[in-house]
């Protein structure tokens, strides 16, 4: 694979509730050859109170951020966040598809945009560019014996049109990855359910039922840990476990990992890069199994 | 020449947004136009009449009607024409229909346009001809491609009108998708116990030869006398000795082939018959599978054969047949319903199609009759119908109705209280369709007499609860909420697309096809089951989705419209032919290569090659003339002249 | 008649009778509006039109030219639509010699079936004419290259 840099756009989560989500992105992504390349002086997409509120103004939002990824000369930006990429790719395809919208857009702007820049997932990039045969041939520490589910999430590769990668039903980019880690990755029927998102704050019975599903079928598939792509449902699955468990008369414990976390472990990269110790639900039995069976092979 | 012009009102369809009495003001002024007027409907009895009187009083020649299409009425036209003793040729149509007065409102812009295309027509017109047609004979056979049960009916109609018919079908057997059913709607009546005495008649019939497991490879000729190559794929069994007896299929050792005529859910053999009253009932050997074929051992089947009918050397054969007319009746394909990923797009045995189902439900399916899933063999309690799964969705390429998924849904609730009493069926569906003679009051009964559960609403999602069953989530779109139902089994309604090949097959007849790969009729109301290309006509669902009566009942139309095609002595060949000018001709031959038909022969005339038309067989097309490098062969009433004159009818004035 | 001044432009189309005739013919049916500048031509098969017709046409004061034909493969002579793809091919390459913007000159294939693909072709087509607006006399020196090079001089004939 050549070398090839993007703008990263690190989004607000990554700075506090998911900061080993975005520690892990840096590192995995400097470990097989992915350069990204900040974007100076960002700021927060309005995530979803702003669309909720004014779609120009959340449009604005994120078209700073992507005026000031044009100026970094790459043709494309990337970010680990789905709530995040889905914000830029839809400035971006609203601005591109309506001159009369980007105009309203750009009356709010220092700066006008003006050449639209690609957006895309880190996961895609990491699927498409690097791609799980290369990576199977980079992995230092197999996840052998590790069963895992894959969860997606609802707005990581929906809706299809806006977003334009893997299936919005099936989706398979991140057990592929798993798989080429060495990690047994269990046919998970619920993988673009959706957790509850935000609703945790205000409606939290409502993330109970659904988060407590998502755990109850995890756990009665019989895997050792959930892998996710998204901020908001590894919050809702492991932060929030606790409550679920009580709600639910429950007494899951299974972590829930960012796979850009276990990339990395797999790689064989040092765990302070990978913020292990940030997950809520203690992570370490499931990973000794790994160590355990690597022995027993 | 005297030209009478008569510009139609077609009621307000054209007079709306044509001025047509401006139009035939204008027309006056055109050259040796003799008589203009308008016209109420000039198709209409005393239309025409009104043309054949103006025809007598102002001595015409010739007429120009501007109406609607000539695709429509010219016809219609050409025959007032010859009651009024013209030759029929001395006609033009100006299309100030379909081609201005439907297209745009703007009624000066379209009067111009109407009167451009009627002084066109007139140009054309100064330069026609009289044209006599030839008659040429008739093979009085018929092919009919396809035997479900519209290509049935259509070669029992014609076979016992006293027609030759050779039909081709392609599986093993015939029967088609209805033999496959348990049950029909809306009377419940035994699928088999009316379809199979009507096969039978097939076999027995002795005006009708029958090639299964054979495709139609390539036709040439033209109606009255088409010349078809069939294909006889290898089978491996020589049906002449086989009996039929089926030994071979019990001891086959090959058990992993798929049994297609249980829509793959029963076990499949290498050697195959299949099913019962299959017509012809004889073995077939699908090469993919067979131990002997692939890896050169085995022969079990060989060994056992009591007729000795077993031939590994068998290959394809083509055959020929001369016949007249043909019926494409060739059917339909499910929709691969596996791209619904909601639905588990296959991953999931207990998500099965509505044939499948109806293979389960058939005391001559896989389980006897008696209803058991694929993944464990229970007898499902909750069994949940989702409707429309590749019908009326654009997301899928599919925005079209397929007619009768609603009907056989209801059916098949009804079935499934009859078989599993303690039974409950969830039918999620957008809309009853039920136009049909007691098909409204059968979905009716599905729902109060045997208490399907009818949920008006898309399902979202279907996904094992890891606990042995199905999850159907969906919206109740009456109730405005979401409801979630736990079955034992999902039966996929799964919609109608065309046959698989039915492009290839088209083109091979020349007939046209939509974008779904439905073979077009003549004409939407009026012709349906025409097709463009004269002697070739269409049953069942080939055409469009349909349902069995309305197969049926098109099998026989169609075999109506080849037994009048053949009522008559002999056919007229239309007089549209290419015409050598001898003195032009210098012999080069380019016209007898690019000729489609054939129909260009080199004759010797004093000594020099000259090309000459074989007036019957000339279709009409003109390629000639536009490849003859001296004009010398002009195709009548489309030569350069005529056209270059409508070109300078447009742009010189 | 002349064209509707300044609203029309003259747009002559050569349509095969089987195929593109009969989608124009579905889509008058349907009501789909178009642009009434073009005047259709009706030939059996795109193999009958010669280029020559084409050139004619534009020599006449044609402003531009639609053909369209069955689509390959679904010819209803067979193999009429290949000779034609070939002879118009050729033709669109040349048309630039006699001063012509290419763009005035446009070859299709519709089927029977396909209303809404004629209105869009239609649209689309007389919108390009439009941008270009009415054709400037053809030189006389460029009929006379042409005359040379296919031995046919389209100023003669008719």
């Amino acid at each position: 694979m050549t070398k090839h840099t993007y703008s990263y756009y690190p989004g607000c989560s990554g700075q506090g509730t998911s900061m080993e989500y975005e520690r892990s992105t840096r590192a995995v992504c400097e470990a097989v050859g992915i350069n990204l390349d900040e974007i100076p002086d960002w700021s927060c997409c309005g995530s979803t109170p702003a669309h909720t509120v004014d779609h120009t103004l959340s449009a604005a939002l994120s078209g700073r951020n992507l005026g000031l990824a044009a100026k970094q000369g790459h043709d494309c930006v990337l970010t680990p966040c789905p709530s995040c990429l889905t914000n830029l790719k839809t400035a971006g395809k609203h601005m591109a598809e309506s001159e009369t919208f980007k105009e309203k857009v750009n009356r709010l702007l220092d700066e006008p945009l003006e050449t639209i820049p690609d957006t895309k997932s880190v996961l895609q990039v990491l699927f498409e560019d690097l791609g799980p045969d290369a990576l199977a041939k980079k992995v230092a520490r197999p996840l052998k014996g590790l069963k895992v589910v894959t969860y997606y999430g609802c707005i990581l590769t929906r809706p299809p049109g806006l977003m334009d990668f893997d299936s919005e039903e099936n989706p398979i980019s991140m057990d592929k990855l798993m798989q080429a880690a060495g990690a047994e990755v269990l046919q998970f029927p619920l993988k673009t359910e959706c957790c509850g998102a935000s609703h945790g704050v205000a409606r939290r019975d409502l993330v109970m039922r659904l988060s407590g599903k998502l755990l109850d079928m995890a756990d009665s598939l019989g895997a050792d840990a959930v892998v996710t792509a998204c901020p908001l449902c590894q919050m809702n699955l492991d932060l929030r476990q606790g409550q679920v468990n009580s709600a639910n008369n429950a007494s899951y414990r299974l972590p829930i990992f960012y796979y850009t976390q276990l990339l990395g472990w797999a790689l064989g990269l040092p765990d302070a890069s990978l913020g292990l110790d940030k997950l809520c639900v203690d992570p370490r039995p499931a990973l000794q199994s790994i160590s355990a069976n690597k022995e027993v092979a | 020449m005297r030209i009478g012009v008569f510009i139609c009102h077609c009621g307000s369809n054209i007079e709306g947004t044509v001025d047509t009495a401006e139009v035939s003001r204008i027309a006056r002024d055109y050259p040796e136009v003799a008589f203009a007027t308008d016209t109420m409907y000039a198709c209409s009895e005393p239309g025409q009449d009104g043309i054949i009187e103006a025809i007598g009083e102002h001595k015409l020649d010739g007429v120009v009607v501007a109406s609607c299409t000539p695709r429509m009425h010219e016809a219609t036209f050409r025959n007032t024409l010859e009651r009024a003793g013209l030759n029929p040729y001395m006609f033009e149509m100006a299309n100030i229909r379909e081609h201005v007065s439907w297209i745009g409102k703007d009624r000066e812009a379209n009067t111009n346009k109407a009167a451009d295309l009627v002084r066109m027509a007139v140009e054309k017109l100064r330069r026609n001809q009289p044209l006599i047609a030839k008659e040429f004979d008739i093979n009085r056979r018929v092919l009919v491609i396809g035997g479900g049960v519209a290509g049935i009916q259509a070669a029992l109609d014609c076979a016992d009108a006293g027609l030759e018919v050779v039909m081709v079908e392609r599986e093993s057997t015939i029967g088609g998708k209805m033999a496959k059913l348990d049950k029909t709607f809306p009377t419940v009546d035994c699928s088999s116990c009316i379809l199979g005495p009507r096969m039978v008649e097939i076999a027995q019939h002795p005006n009708i030869t029958l090639y299964a497991c054979s495709e139609v490879d390539g036709v040439s000729g033209y109606v009255g006398n088409f010349s078809v190559k069939i294909k006889k794929k290898a089978r491996y069994v020589d049906w002449d000795k086989c009996t039929g007896c089926g030994e071979c299929v019990e001891k086959c050792p090959s058990r992993k082939a798929p049994n297609t005529f249980d829509e793959k859910i029963g076990p499949g053999r290498a050697i195959n018959i299949p099913f019962p009253q299959a017509i012809p009932k004889k073995a077939t050997i699908n090469a993919e599978y067979c131990i002997k074929l692939t890896k050169g051992k085995c022969g079990t089947c060989e060994k056992i054969c009591p007729s000795n009918a077993i031939d590994f050397q068998q290959q394809d054969e083509i055959i020929t047949e001369e016949v007249g007319a043909v019926v494409a009746a060739t059917g339909y394909d499910l929709f691969d319903w596996t791209v619904y990923e909601e639905y588990g797009g296959g991953r999931y045995p207990d998500v099965i199609t509505s044939l499948q189902y109806e293979r389960l439900l058939s005391a001559s399916g896989p389980t006897g009759g008696h209803v058991k899933r694929p993944s464990d063999g229970k007898e499902p309690k909750n069994v949940v119908f989702i409707q429309c799964v590749g019908s009326r969705d654009k997301s899928v390429g599919r925005p079209y109705c397929s007619g009768f998924c609603c009907m056989y849904t209801a059916k098949q609730a009804i079935l499934t209280k009859d078989h599993i009493p303690d039974s409950t069926s969830y039918v999620f569906y957008m809309d009853i369709r039920a136009p049909g003679k007691l098909y409204d009051e059968f979905t009716r009964r599905a729902m109060e007499e045997y208490g399907a559960q009818y949920i008006r609403g898309r399902v979202a999602m279907v996904y094992p609860d890891g606990k042995g069953n199905m999850i159907v989530r969906g919206a109740d779109t009456l109730m405005g909420r979401q409801v979630e139902v736990q079955a034992d089994l999902v039966v996929l309604a799964v919609g109608v697309e065309s046959a698989k090949n039915s492009p290839q097959l088209a083109e091979k007849l020349r007939i046209s096809y939509d974008s779904y790969g439905f073979f077009m009729e003549g004409h939407p109301k009026l012709k349906p089951c025409e097709t463009n290309t004269a002697g070739v006509y269409l049953a069942g669902a080939c055409q469009g989705p349909k349902d069995i009566p309305a197969s049926v009942a098109q099998g026989s139309a169609a075999a109506s419209k080849v037994i009048g095609l053949f009522s008559k002595e002999k056919l007229k060949s239309d007089p549209q032919t290419a015409n050598v000018d001898i003195k032009r001709c210098i012999g080069c031959g380019k016209c007898v290569l690019t000729c489609p038909f054939g129909a260009i022969k080199e004759v010797d005339f004093r000594g020099q090659p000259k090309a000459e038309v074989i007036e019957t067989v000339c279709q009409g097309c003109g390629i000639c003339s536009s490849t003859c490098p001296q004009g010398a062969i002009q195709l009548r009433h489309f030569t350069d002249n005529q056209i270059l004159a409508e070109v300078e009818a447009i742009c010189r004035f | 008649m002349p064209v509707l001044n300044g609203r029309e432009l003259r747009i002559v189309g050569f349509l095969c009778n089987w195929c593109s005739y009969g989608g124009a013919d579905t889509a008058g049916v349907a009501r789909f509006d178009q642009p009434t500048d073009l005047r259709v031509i009706r030939v059996p098969c795109s193999g009958r039109i010669d280029p020559l017709f084409i050139a004619k046409a534009f020599m006449n004061g044609a402003d531009g030219v639609l053909v369209s034909g069955c689509h390959p493969r679904d010819c209803h002579y067979a193999e009429g639509n290949y000779y034609a793809r070939r002879r118009l091919e050729v033709f669109k390459q040349f048309i630039s010699v006699l001063g012509i913007e290419p763009e005035r000159f446009e070859y299709t294939w519709v089927s029977a079936s396909e209303g809404q693909r004629w209105q869009e072709v239609v649209t689309k087509f007389t919108n390009q004419v439009h941008t270009l607006g009415p054709l400037a006399p053809i030189p006389e020196v460029a009929l006379s290259q042409l005359a040379q090079t296919t031995g046919t001089d389209i100023r003669e004939e008719a």
